[in-house]
């Protein structure tokens, strides 16, 4: 049925994202491919896959973002900075893309909130990629149907793994361990306080999805200008070795 | 939104065929006229073509029956109940005029409105998409709805030509419908132009807060589906020659064509001449609304990819 749940679901199953952390290194990108073009559903496939156009379905991608404050330049000295941008899906809990589903195939979960494609239900219309500002969804090519995060719900909930493995391959694979698993809809878990005490943010409020999936923003830089004392040829407060070779070397 | 062919021509076909489904259920025209019972065969069959078009741009179109179970929440699934659902006014109706050669009102009426409904559906479709912000109005349906009567009266226009009676009502008709029309579709591109975007760089990031947002790199060096299916900009680039083409086909020329009709009512040869080539003129150019329709709306993904 692709009407939502009617009420808030008792679990609310998502991921946080750390852009202040994260490093752009696109391991979750691919470890996220990895995992799911052999588990869920069918696989994730691509075309062109040696030629100049390969393109694929990826259910998680890597943005980067360049953020200039206003009145700067960039290439000038001033504050202008990168920032790396993982997105997946955000199992919204007013999520658009389920109800377009003609077909009953995209669903979301009433007990843990995530949203899924029941494949072999699947027409491949293509309208829940239309209805998703995100980008989440991606259509793949060969089988003719829709596909998205999943959660890893073929590993969070699979007994045979050991435990440390039971979480999403994104955020098992991160190294800088900026993706972070856990129950939001639970104010006491580790997620929650975390989204908490960094003060995280929905993606695109004004379109009314209600995202599960919280950003942490990056943290307030110490201003470059602070650092210019360092970057200058100030050798005032040299001392030691280097402050007697730079007595000796003014004197030659 | 990259204008896929099989959808441009869905949407008018289906259009088309609705309209003159509609009309036909008026009872506008004399039933018995072998005229008019072609065009019962040629609603059906415009509508018929439409829909399998639209099933052309599927994944998996073998499963497309499935698209009929979700009506409680889905527009798209309620556009393919209603689809369905209206042949069989339509038959009955094209049954009685074809081998009886007469008009019943109770399933003429009935088609009519489900017709509409259909139409209603198909445009809800785009409205009710809150990441295309240029569709999510309701003037999105109500062009939708104006354009297939336009349609819809000038193909009855036609058929009443060829079969010899033309009053003056009806070419007045459809003129009325097709500036009706056209003065929506006017104040829904006016309200695109000057919308301001719902959502930002800095509001998809959430980053404003730190100063403005650019793209810096995308995730992949290649286009990938989302780009290809969101990030159309062959339309956008020559919006504007398309847009011009489109009013001088589909509202200039039927236009006065339809003045001519109205002015000079006229059945036989040189009447079905002009009000064929109205319809031809409106035809092409609302081929060229659809592509516009697509091609110039932008979806909230963009967001992440710069554009």
């Amino acid at each position: 049925m692709t009407s939502l749940p009617a009420l808030p679901t008792p679990r609310k199953l998502g991921l946080v994202i750390d852009l202040d952390t994260c490093v752009g290194c696109h391991a979750c990108v691919v470890n996220c491919k990895e995992w799911n073009t052999g588990g869920y559903g069918a696989a994730l496939s691509d075309q062109d896959p040696y030629g100049a156009e390969v393109s694929g379905a990826w259910l998680n991608r890597v943005h980067s973002f360049e953020v200039v404050p206003d009145g700067e330049v960039v290439g000038e000295a001033g504050e202008a900075r990168i920032v790396h941008f993982p997105k997946s899906c955000l199992h919204c809990e007013n999520a658009p893309c389920v109800t377009v589903c003609p077909t009953g195939a995209s669903y979301k979960r009433a007990d843990d909130g995530i949203v899924l494609v029941e494949e072999d239900k699947c027409i491949g219309c293509g309208l829940c990629a239309w209805a998703c500002p995100y980008g989440a969804r991606e259509m793949d090519l060969a089988a003719g149907v829709m596909k998205k995060c999943t959660l890893c719900i073929d590993r969070i909930y699979n007994e045979t793994l050991d435990e440390a493995d039971r979480t999403p391959a994104c955020v098992r694979t991160c190294p800088a361990n900026a993706r972070h698993f856990g129950d939001l809809g639970d104010p006491e878990s580790d997620v929650s306080k975390l989204v908490a005490e960094r003060g995280g943010i929905d993606l695109m409020p004004e379109q009314g999805t209600r995202p599960v999936n919280k950003y942490l923003p990056p943290r307030q830089r110490k201003p470059l200008s602070a650092s210019s004392g360092l970057l200058a040829e100030n050798t005032s407060d040299a001392t030691g070795l280097f402050g007697w070779l730079d007595k000796m070397l003014d004197r030659i | 939104m990259h204008p896929a062919p099989s959808i441009i021509l869905f949407t008018t076909l289906s259009g088309l065929g609705y309209g003159l489904a509609a009309m036909l259920g008026l009872g506008l025209l004399d039933p018995a006229h072998i005229a008019t019972k072609l065009a019962h065969v040629v609603a059906l069959a415009l509508i018929s073509a439409g829909l399998l078009s639209s099933t052309a741009h599927l994944g998996n179109p073998q499963r497309a029956w499935r698209a009929l179970s979700q009506w409680r929440s889905s527009w798209l699934s309620r556009e393919g109940v209603m689809a369905i659902a209206t042949f069989v006014p339509l038959t009955w109706s094209a049954w009685l005029a074809v081998i009886e050669g007469r008009y019943f009102w109770l399933p003429g009426l009935l088609g009519m409105a489900m017709s509409l409904f259909t139409v209603f559906c198909t445009a809800m479709i785009y409205a009710s998409l809150k990441s295309v912000q240029a569709w999510h109005t309701r003037l999105t349906p109500a062009c939708y709805l104006l354009f297939a009567i336009a349609g819809g009266l000038m193909i009855a226009l036609f058929v009443a030509a060829c079969s010899g009676a033309v009053e003056r009502l009806l070419p007045a008709g459809a003129l009325a419908a097709l500036a009706a029309a056209w003065a929506v579709k006017v104040k829904w591109r006016m309200r695109m132009r000057e919308l301001a975007p719902l959502s930002t760089q800095e509001s998809a990031t959430g980053l404003g807060y730190l100063g403005s947002v650019r793209l810096f790199e995308r995730p992949h060096m290649t286009e990938n589906y989302l780009t290809r299916e969101m990030g159309f900009r062959v339309g956008r680039k020559h919006a504007a020659k398309l847009w011009k083409i489109a009013v001088s086909f589909g509202a200039v020329v039927p236009a006065m064509l339809l003045l001519v009709l109205m002015v000079w009512a006229q059945g036989g040869m040189a009447g079905a001449l002009i009000a064929g080539l109205a319809l031809a003129a409106f035809s092409a150019g609302l081929l060229a609304e659809r592509w516009l329709f697509f091609a110039e709306a932008r979806h909230a993904v963009m967001n992440y990819y710069g554009g």
